[in-house]
């Protein structure tokens, strides 16, 4: 509703009243209410923000979502174990591996089935590919809310390579449902571990340019450096995740702190790093802090993928299950480090074929409260930058 | 088309100043004996605007296939390819598709306004281009108040996309206009004070007196090197040009990723391609005076050899008094449009080069630039190059 907009104005920019008898008529004139989306090319997808400007200062926002709804947990309640896999490649379509990896793990908590290791290291595989995927549409499309156009196709260069990467290994580019309950669909095919291996020396070459020509650029640093800061307190009182956290100086990475599969045993190994904001452009936790450690995560999935292909053994990619899957009484919650955040998937089950209750914590959805608390005092322009550090997909904040 | 016809053709038919025009020249020297003198200015007039019409469309045309091309290969890509050879008839093709799009107005719009706003922009710009010299001897309006002129034409267009913004009846497209606003106005100072720089070494307002003012050392007297003011001028005027013409990284009034598309975000269509239009013709322009004030206008050695060789007069005094058409002089004139067309376009391939690379300033961001840094800088070079010509001249008398 447009009137129900918080009106959190900086008191520093209301007129001043010394007197009742010296000011009897409020001269300002009221503040513009834009619909900042759905139809908006900076929203992503079709989220809208209700907004409310005093010329182009933000004085309100309100984000209003709803728009994808797809009832896709009550479908998960109405399906079959397996066919509701399809469905979660569907609400963070930039990160599809990683749905399908959050589900598996969650319905495997219940089905105590054991993966093969060979299934474990294709997953991460594709999990950290995927990753590096996101972050690169994620980079390069904020690129494009800041202006450059650019470094947008250079993203999406190397992303075209990922994709057809996971098109040779599944047959699909964009919604895999390749990791399955169990394990995954098929082994790769010949050549595909040399190929992965290549693209990361190549994806080594090319990461420089992005740093390069938008991290570092000196517009770049300007427009979102100092720019919607979230704190260390605010960040852990909205329960953000993923590199929304990691961008104000939280330690936090679940694939260390809370591990699943064999992303311990990596830890431990000492292959990859988390990288943490550190404040260096600007204040701790600003936009450009948050997309620094989305550039800098690349650098470390594709350690993690070396890592994988070094240990890859031979053997079965999906675990002794039977036809129609029939789960355990029970209930089981598994968070996965998505790359937005924790994608958690809460199910439950009374020993059936399909699910009782089928619950999912979207990281976007969760990271999209705090744009209320820090748009207002913006302006209209850092509004789009704040918006795109948030890094949503409205396909999961609405699911 | 029609009411931007016409305004173009009231401003065009204008005689400013008190140069002369090549084409009533021309039309005096063949068809003098044979129609009267007020036909002669009327065929003179429609002549210019004609070109003048025909000449923005071409640069326009080709302007937005060089800037897909340009774009394309920054990126990664080719850009246009299959409309003829490497798509060089694409922006014909998008002109045809343009032509035929529906014409639509808003239901709330302001429809005279609406209407009025993309003839006013490109009447605008097609004034502002009748003062750009073809060659040395050919011109449309050879204006002593050359500079000031394009400035007060181009500016003028600020006007249009205020109007456009307001007449939509769009929050996003007054946003828009009231960015351009703000921008325009900040840049035009730097802007103008820039270009007095080298309007100081030049001693004219008029672009034809300026470029023909460098045809000494071998045509590598640009005023580029004549005062050592003028780089910094030149790189304040080209930053304020990029403003003025609204190319990224300032293009705040269109900002797409903020406000949809800024003025532009209910016109389609032909009156959305007049807006585009006067884009390019504005980057022609003002590349062209930073060509004609900074980078030696017509002159080049090339210029200069062609000079020597085939002599420089276009119109010479004939037998009986009447002036006739040199021919001989045709190829130096040719290659003295083509370098200053070259260097022209050199400029706009610098701003393409850069709107492809950069990321877009905030708008605040815009004003501390325009109002603390580019317009004081802007004083301190006039000033410096004020004291280096004073004291040259007091030095070499």
């Amino acid at each position: 509703m447009a009137n129900e907009v918080t009106k959190t104005m900086p008191p520093s920019t209301r007129l001043r009243r010394t007197d009742a008898s010296e000011v009897t008529v409020d001269i300002r004139t009221p503040d513009l209410e834009i619909n900042f989306g759905p139809q908006h090319p900076a929203t992503h997808g079709v989220m809208r923000v209700l907004m409310r400007t005093d010329g182009e200062l933000v004085t309100g926002a309100q984000p209003h979502l709803g728009y994808l709804h797809r009832c896709a947990e009550k479908i998960g309640e109405n399906v079959e174990w397996l066919q509701y896999l399809p469905y979660t490649d569907r609400y963070d379509y930039l990160a599809s591996m990683n749905n399908n990896l959050g589900y598996s793990l969650a319905v495997e908590a219940l089905l105590g089935v054991e993966i093969p290791r060979r299934a474990t290291l294709i997953r991460i595989i594709c999990a950290e590919l995927n990753r590096i995927g996101s972050h690169l549409v994620a980079f390069g499309t904020y690129g494009l809310d800041i202006g450059a156009f650019t470094p947008f196709l250079y993203c999406f260069r190397e992303r075209e390579w990922m994709m057809s990467l996971f098109e040779k290994i599944c047959g699909a580019r964009l919604t895999y449902s390749y990791i399955r309950i169990g394990g995954v669909f098929n082994d790769a095919p010949p050549g595909w571990f040399e190929e992965v291996a290549r693209f990361c020396d190549v994806f080594e070459q090319k990461w420089p340019e992005y740093v390069d020509l938008l991290l570092v650029n000196q517009i770049y640093v300007k427009r979102t450096a100092n720019v919607g800061v979230i704190s260390r307190e605010m960040a852990l009182d909205f329960g953000l995740s993923g590199t929304m956290v990691r961008g104000s100086g939280i330690d936090w990475d679940l694939r260390r702190d809370m591990p699943y599969m064999c992303y311990g045993e990596i830890w431990r190994d000492g292959a990859y790093k988390i990288p943490v904001a550190k404040g260096e452009m600007g204040t701790l936790g600003d936009c450009w802090d948050r997309s620094w450690v989305r550039v800098m995560e690349m650098m470390e999935s594709i350690k993690i993928v070396r890592w994988c292909l070094d240990h890859m053994v031979d053997g079965p990619v999906i675990g002794e299950l039977p036809k129609t899957l029939k789960v355990p009484a029970g209930e089981a919650y598994v968070g996965i480090e998505n790359p937005r955040g924790e994608l958690g998937h809460y199910v439950v089950s009374d020993g059936g074929k399909v699910s009782v209750r089928t619950r999912v914590r979207g990281p976007s959805f969760c990271n999209l409260a705090v744009l209320e608390d820090i748009l207002p005092g913006s302006l209209v322009g850092d509004a789009v930058a704040i918006i795109g550090s948030t890094d949503i997909v409205v396909g999961e904040t609405d699911r | 088309m029609t009411p931007a016809l016409l305004l173009a053709q009231e401003a065009a038919a204008v005689e400013v100043g008190s140069g002369s025009n090549a084409f009533l020249e021309g039309l005096v020297a063949t068809l003098g004996e044979y129609l009267p003198m007020w036909a002669l200015w009327l065929g003179a007039a429609v002549t210019g605007v004609a070109i003048v019409m025909g000449l923005i469309s071409l640069i326009a045309m080709f302007s937005v296939w060089l800037e897909r091309k340009v774009a394309g290969h920054i990126q990664c890509r080719y850009g246009p390819m299959y409309v003829g050879w490497h798509g060089w008839l694409q922006s014909i093709a998008d002109g045809v598709k343009l032509l035929l799009k529906e014409d639509m107005i808003p239901r709330d719009a302001d429809r005279v306004l609406f209407m009025l706003a993309p003839a006013l922009v490109l009447a605008a710009i097609v004034a502002a281009m009748t003062a750009y010299p073809l060659a040395p001897g050919v011109f449309f309006a050879d204006i002593d108040l050359g500079v000031f002129f394009v400035l007060a034409m181009s500016s003028m267009t600020t006007i249009g996309v205020v109007m456009a913004g307001w007449a939509s009846n769009s929050k996003w497209t007054v946003f828009g206009a009231m960015r351009e606003a703000a921008q325009v106005v900040a840049y035009e100072i730097p802007l103008g004070v820039a270009l007095l720089v080298p309007v100081m070494v030049a001693g004219t307002l008029n672009l034809r007196e300026a470029s023909e003012l460098q045809s000494d050392w071998y045509g590598m007297g640009w005023f580029m090197f004549k005062n050592p003011f003028m780089l910094p001028a030149f790189v304040l005027y080209f930053i304020a040009a990029l403003a003025e013409t609204k190319r990224a990284p300032f293009d705040l009034p269109e900002a797409e990723s903020e406000l949809v598309a800024g003025f532009l975000t209910e016109y389609s269509g032909i009156r959305w391609s007049f807006f585009f239009m006067e884009e390019y013709a504005a980057m022609f322009l003002m590349s062209a005076l930073a060509a004609v004030f900074f980078l030696g206008g017509f002159e080049s050695p090339l210029t200069w050899a062609a000079g020597e060789f085939f002599g420089r007069e276009l119109f010479v005094a004939g037998a009986n008094g009447a002036t006739e058409l040199n021919l001989q002089a045709i190829p130096y004139h040719a290659v003295a449009g083509l370098t200053l067309l070259l260097k022209t376009f050199a400029g706009i391939f610098l701003m393409m080069w850069l709107r492809w690379t950069l990321p877009r300033v905030r708008v605040d961001q815009v004003m501390t630039m325009g109002y603390k840094y580019l317009t004081p800088l802007a004083l301190v070079c006039a000033l410096g190059a004020a004291l280096w010509e004073a004291g040259k001249q007091a030095l070499l008398g």
